[in-house]
């Protein structure tokens, strides 16, 4: 407040109005109430943001096809003049597309939806919907144009369709969580990666302890069987995949997490290391790992790569960092036959095939490049825009303002200006609402005396005013997001939310936060959707709001930064509390359960054991995980606690979508739900269930995964 | 007249003489060369209890670890590579996904693109980790437990478990599966046959008809005795082939027709596995040898009983045992497994996996 004042803002009447409010702003922040305030009265819309996620050219290069995941849409665009030809509705929160071989269907898959759109490129038309497996993300056609290969990232496998019909081949187990693929330009080879680390068997003393493995699935594309699994050892979330013109060289972009120390030592560089996978016959028999990042210049969360027509480029975007890396491929090449490694952990390696980092917009993912390679366009999905690159001279040439969109503002005010009033117009509204994170649409006020004016004329508005005098501005949500996916806020640009909760989910992995010591409180990373009051956080419940879990304690321990404001704060709990669960797989469409869920049910509720004794209430599934989310939000010891844990003291966790968030228990130790059971629950603390049998606890299970 | 009385009389005789010769001779029955691997020429273990064919591609699981052999080499799997046990007892190929599937005597463990993964009573939905049998069929996966029977949805991943509970299984030692897109049958130790209708999703039970004395009174009478090792159901001709320890039986979804020593070509009523061609034509894995049978006849491969030679015979309808003159047999006489590789064989067996190259 002092500091408000000091900037010498009086607004008469408004003043005290804007004190009190400033004073409420900052008294109920920890407490989560500004947050609920904010949520209730800045959300706006996901159809206000296009959040172009993939880009194509088509391949006579005139279309620009731009995957837009937030509007469910496919936008076609001129690919010179960038104007809008049309915008294609496709199914929910779409993730990947292709185009046939032939360029006459372009192929969208929809994860909410478990379909896969089919569009005719002549008349941009959806002509077909096909279901697929369990959140589709990426799908190629093979050169004969009979089969189409699609990555459910869920069910973890390749769906093989007929190209025609849509009718189901077959599915190929894939990585956990797969998600991209590529077709090799011979047309003989598909490979896969995924973004979810598998689940390790477990082994005595080992539970939480051991670093992530992944791997490319390598399909033949002829026969649609699985030929090779190339393992990929440390790594954890690997992304798109992409092979040079003569099939020599594949490359992947890949997080290498250190989740062996603890995360809060992030200044010594123990968090990510941001690489690129090499593989082929221009690399040799195993693959290559080779950092992308460098000592404060960290390449966060690579995304999309593409090889230049000539191979004498890799381009990757990294959307945690805003940029577009560059790398030399004829240095690269030079430096792996010319060094040993490993080169994981050489903060010096990328100096030597790096040849620039171009900012772009927020987020970038998808990577499109032109036939001719001089073009290279980025998909920036949180300021819904697309860079164009001239690869000549490596700088941003144009950006697309996808038409529709709420862009992000430009001219600057001081976040001191906006720190002062937290509402005007009769507390209808915030001036968050158009002033973004210090920053203010051009028409509205550029400079703290337009502000003031502003707000004299916004005395007597409403909300519902603004909305219909088309002064859309980007939500709170939406900058949260924005927050949410950026490093720029870590040491050395290090990590982000986003690094660790991808797309906004988990990542699979058991992470040593806190800085008592190597391998001391391991846990698992947990899912973030739904878990709007389920207060307190963490697994040991020591957090008491969402504010709390996101702010002080992420920017000082993992951030190694003090960087937010309490509004991006806000903004940042107004974006997480957003998240709402995806579909639950395992219910059924009719809302019914199966005789096995509803077996699982009784169980889940039943009060007394099998030998008719009494179950005490604590010791009941339903319980400790009571109500629509599966937590009563207390605090148990349910007997799980591990040598290396300071506490066995841990809050109930929410149930929401449990099935998709292996392995389980706070330390991630039980690799499935069955072993929470079969292994971890000897003294009957875990609820009472030594007295089922096999087929009841599996019926148990069945019901869980409902849930 | 003399002359003629003469070449009337040789031909005669040459006629007697040349269809005795020809009803005297075995019904042409299979040739084999026999190759046999052991851990002499790369097996892990000369234990075999069951072999694949896999294209170009033959797995045997040993009884220390699974063994694939590939362009004249063995690879091999061990608890080290995921395997869930060291004791393989079954195989199965997913023709669709290439995927291999191995019971062991620890879980139940899938092979795909070179790795795998394995399936515990504890990681997962499986009833009991000794898998005795393994079956694929479409996107679900039958297993034979020696706790009951159960099967994996791949696309749910769902496990679904089949006892004594929601079965007519008395007992739930389930030792063999045989699965098809219509019909699921399962060889239960001590409880007889058990099928599954795909379509109706029930379950139906073939026992020894009177359900007390373990066995058939009367030859053909019903399945010939409770205790079922093997079942192999071929499904082009709805007949299903089950093997116990005291002989074996065929239905054809309306008779029964039952092997015994004493009334067939088998060479011993103990038979570990049986695996039907078609509806006529079955191999028959036994602790004395292994037996083929085309529906008339039987034929035998083994080594000797008595002096460990090479050793092949014939019975004919009539019951007419005739050697063959072999100079290579199977590796051993206790025959665990066998399938099938064009005209070729590939027999499991206690002392080695042999490959029989069919002669001409």
């Amino acid at each position: 407040m002092s500091r408000q004042a000091q900037n010498g803002f009086r607004f008469g009447v408004c003043a005290g109005f804007v004190a009190l409010g400033a004073a409420l702003l900052s008294a109920a922040l920890w407490t989560g109430g500004y947050v609920r305030a904010a949520a209730q009265i800045e959300t706006s819309t996901s159809e206000d943001y296009a959040s172009p996620l993939e880009v194509m050219l088509s391949p006579d290069g005139a279309r620009l096809y731009v995957l837009c995941q937030q509007s469910n849409e496919v936008r076609v665009l001129n690919a010179t003049s960038f104007a809008l030809i049309k915008n294609i509705a496709v199914g929910r929160v779409p993730r990947g597309f292709s185009l046939s071989p032939k360029g006459d269907r372009l192929f969208v898959t929809n994860t909410w939806d478990d379909t896969l759109s089919v569009i005719d490129t002549k008349t941009l038309e959806v002509i077909h919907t096909w279901p697929v497996g369990a959140e589709p993300s990426s799908v190629v056609e093979n050169m004969s144009g009979k089969r189409l290969f699609v990555a459910n990232r869920i069910s973890s496998d390749i769906a093989v369709l007929d190209a025609q019909t849509g009718v189901e081949e077959k599915r190929l187990l894939a990585g956990r969580g797969a998600s991209y693929l590529a077709l090799s330009p011979d047309g003989s080879r598909i490979y896969v990666t995924h973004v979810y680390p598998k689940i390790i068997p477990r082994q005595t003393g080992l539970e939480n302890r051991l670093p992530p493995e992944s791997e490319f699935t390598v399909i033949d594309a002829g026969r649609a069987v699985v030929v090779d699994r190339v393992q990929l050892h440390g790594i954890a979330g690997v992304f798109h995949v992409a092979l040079s013109a003569d099939g020599r060289l594949g490359v992947a972009a890949e997080y290498h997490p250190k989740n062996l120390v603890p995360l809060a030592h992030v200044e010594h560089g123990g968090a990510f290391t941001y690489s690129l996978e090499l593989f082929g016959a221009d690399v040799g028999k195993t693959p290559v790992e080779v950092p992308l990042d460098e000592l404060e210049r960290y390449a966060s969360q690579p995304f999309g790569v593409a090889v230049a027509p000539d191979k004498s480029s890799i381009y990757v975007s990294c959307g945690g960092s805003e940029i577009v890396t560059v790398v030399n491929v004829p240095r690269l090449l030079r430096f792996i036959h010319t060094h040993n490694g490993p080169f994981a952990q050489d903060l010096s390696a990328s100096a030597n095939y790096v040849v620039t980092r171009i900012p772009v917009g927020l987020n970038p993912r998808g990577l499109a490049l032109s036939r001719d390679g001089r073009r290279l366009f980025v998909a920036n999905r949180l300021d819904d825009t697309v860079s164009v690159i001239d690869t000549r001279t490596n700088r941003v040439a144009s950006t697309i303002t996808l038409a529709g969109s709420i862009t992000t503002p430009s001219p600057h005010l001081r976040k001191s200006d906006l720190n002062i009033a937290s509402s005007v117009a009769d507390g209808k509204i915030t001036c968050s609402k158009c002033h973004v994170d210090g920053r203010t649409q051009s028409q509205y006020a550029s400079t703290s005396e337009d502000l003031q004016n502003l707000i004299g004329k916004h005395k007597n508005l409403s909300v519902s005013d603004l909305a219909t005098n088309g002064s859309k501005t980007i939500s709170p949500q939406r900058r949260g997001e924005q927050i949410f996916y950026t490093s720029r806020y870590s040491f050395h640009g290090q990590i982000g939310c986003a690094s660790c909760h991808i797309d906004s989910t988990f990542d699979g992995i058991q992470w040593n936060l806190e800085p008592d010591g190597f391998g001391r409180n391991t846990v698992d990373n947990k899912l973030l959707e739904d878990i709007t009051d389920t207060e307190p956080y963490k697994w040991t419940g020591t957090n008491p709001n969402i504010p709390t879990e996101c702010g002080p304690r992420t920017e000082k321990y993992f951030w190694r930064s003090e960087n937010y404001d309490n509004r991006m704060l806000t903004d940042l709990a107004v974006y997480v509390r957003s998240l709402a669960p995806r579909p639950n797989r395992w219910r059924q469409a009719n809302g019914e359960l199966t005789p096995a869920q509803e077996r699982g049910k009784a169980i889940f509720e039943r009060t007394v054991d099998k030998f008719k004794k009494p179950i005490p209430e604590s010791n009941r599934c339903s319980y400790c995980h009571s109500g629509p989310k599966g937590t009563n939000q207390r605090i148990f010891d349910v007997g799980t606690r591990k040598s290396n844990d300071n506490t066995g003291l841990l809050k109930a966790p929410m149930l929401t979508n449990i099935a998709l968030t292996a392995p389980y228990l706070h330390d991630g130790s039980a690799r499935s739900l069955e072993e929470i059971w079969t292994v971890y629950n000897p003294d009957d603390k875990h609820g009472r269930t030594n007295d089922l049998t096999k087929d009841e606890l599996n019926d148990l299970i069945e019901y869980l995964k409902t849930r | 007249m003399k002359k003629l009385c003469m070449i009337a009389m040789l031909l005669v005789v040459s006629a007697v003489a040349f269809v005795s010769l020809a009803l005297a001779a075995p019904p042409r029955m299979p040739l084999y060369r026999f190759e046999n691997f052991t851990t002499a020429n790369g097996l892990p273990n000369d234990h075999v209890f069951a072999v694949l064919v896999d294209g170009d591609r033959i797995w045997a699981g040993t009884d220390n670890g699974l063994a694939v052999y590939e362009n004249h080499a063995w690879k091999v799997y061990t608890t080290a590579d995921g395997l869930a046990h060291r004791a393989v007892l079954s195989l199965a190929l997913d023709k669709r996904t290439g995927d291999v599937w191995a019971g062991t005597m620890g879980g139940l463990s899938r092979i795909s693109g070179g790795h795998i993964d394995s399936f515990t009573q504890l990681n997962s939905g499986l009833s009991n980790d000794v898998v005795y049998s393994v079956s694929i069929e479409g996107e679900n996966v039958w297993i034979a437990t020696a706790a009951g029977a159960c099967r994996l949805n791949l696309h749910t991943n769902q496990w679904s478990l089949y006892n004594e509970r929601n079965t007519p299984m008395f007992e739930i030692w389930s030792y063999s599966v045989s699965a098809t897109p219509t019909k699921v049958y399962y060889g239960i130790w001590g409880s007889g046959v058990l099928e599954y209708d795909q379509k109706t999703g029930k379950w139906d039970r073939y026992d020894d008809p009177d359900g007390e004395t373990e066995t058939v009174l009367f030859k053909d009478q019903g399945l010939i005795h409770e205790i079922v090792t093997s079942v192999s159901y071929i499904e082009k001709d709805n007949v299903l082939w089950a093997a116990t320890y005291f002989g074996d039986s065929h239905y054809d979804g309306r008779y029964w027709h039952n092997f015994l020593v004493k009334d067939s070509g088998l060479p011993s009523n103990f038979t570990n596995q049986v695996k039907g061609v078609d509806g006529t034509r079955a191999w028959f894995c036994t602790d004395k040898g292994l037996a083929y049978y085309d529906g008339v006849n039987w034929a035998v491969y083994r080594p000797s009983l008595t002096d460990g030679k090479p050793e092949m015979t014939v019975r004919d309808a009539k019951g007419i045992v005739t050697p063959v003159a072999v100079t290579t047999a199977p590796a051993h006489n206790y025959m665990l497994g066998i399938d099938f590789q064009g005209n070729d064989i590939w027999v499991a067996t206690a002392q080695g996996l042999s490959h029989g190259i069919r002669q001409p």
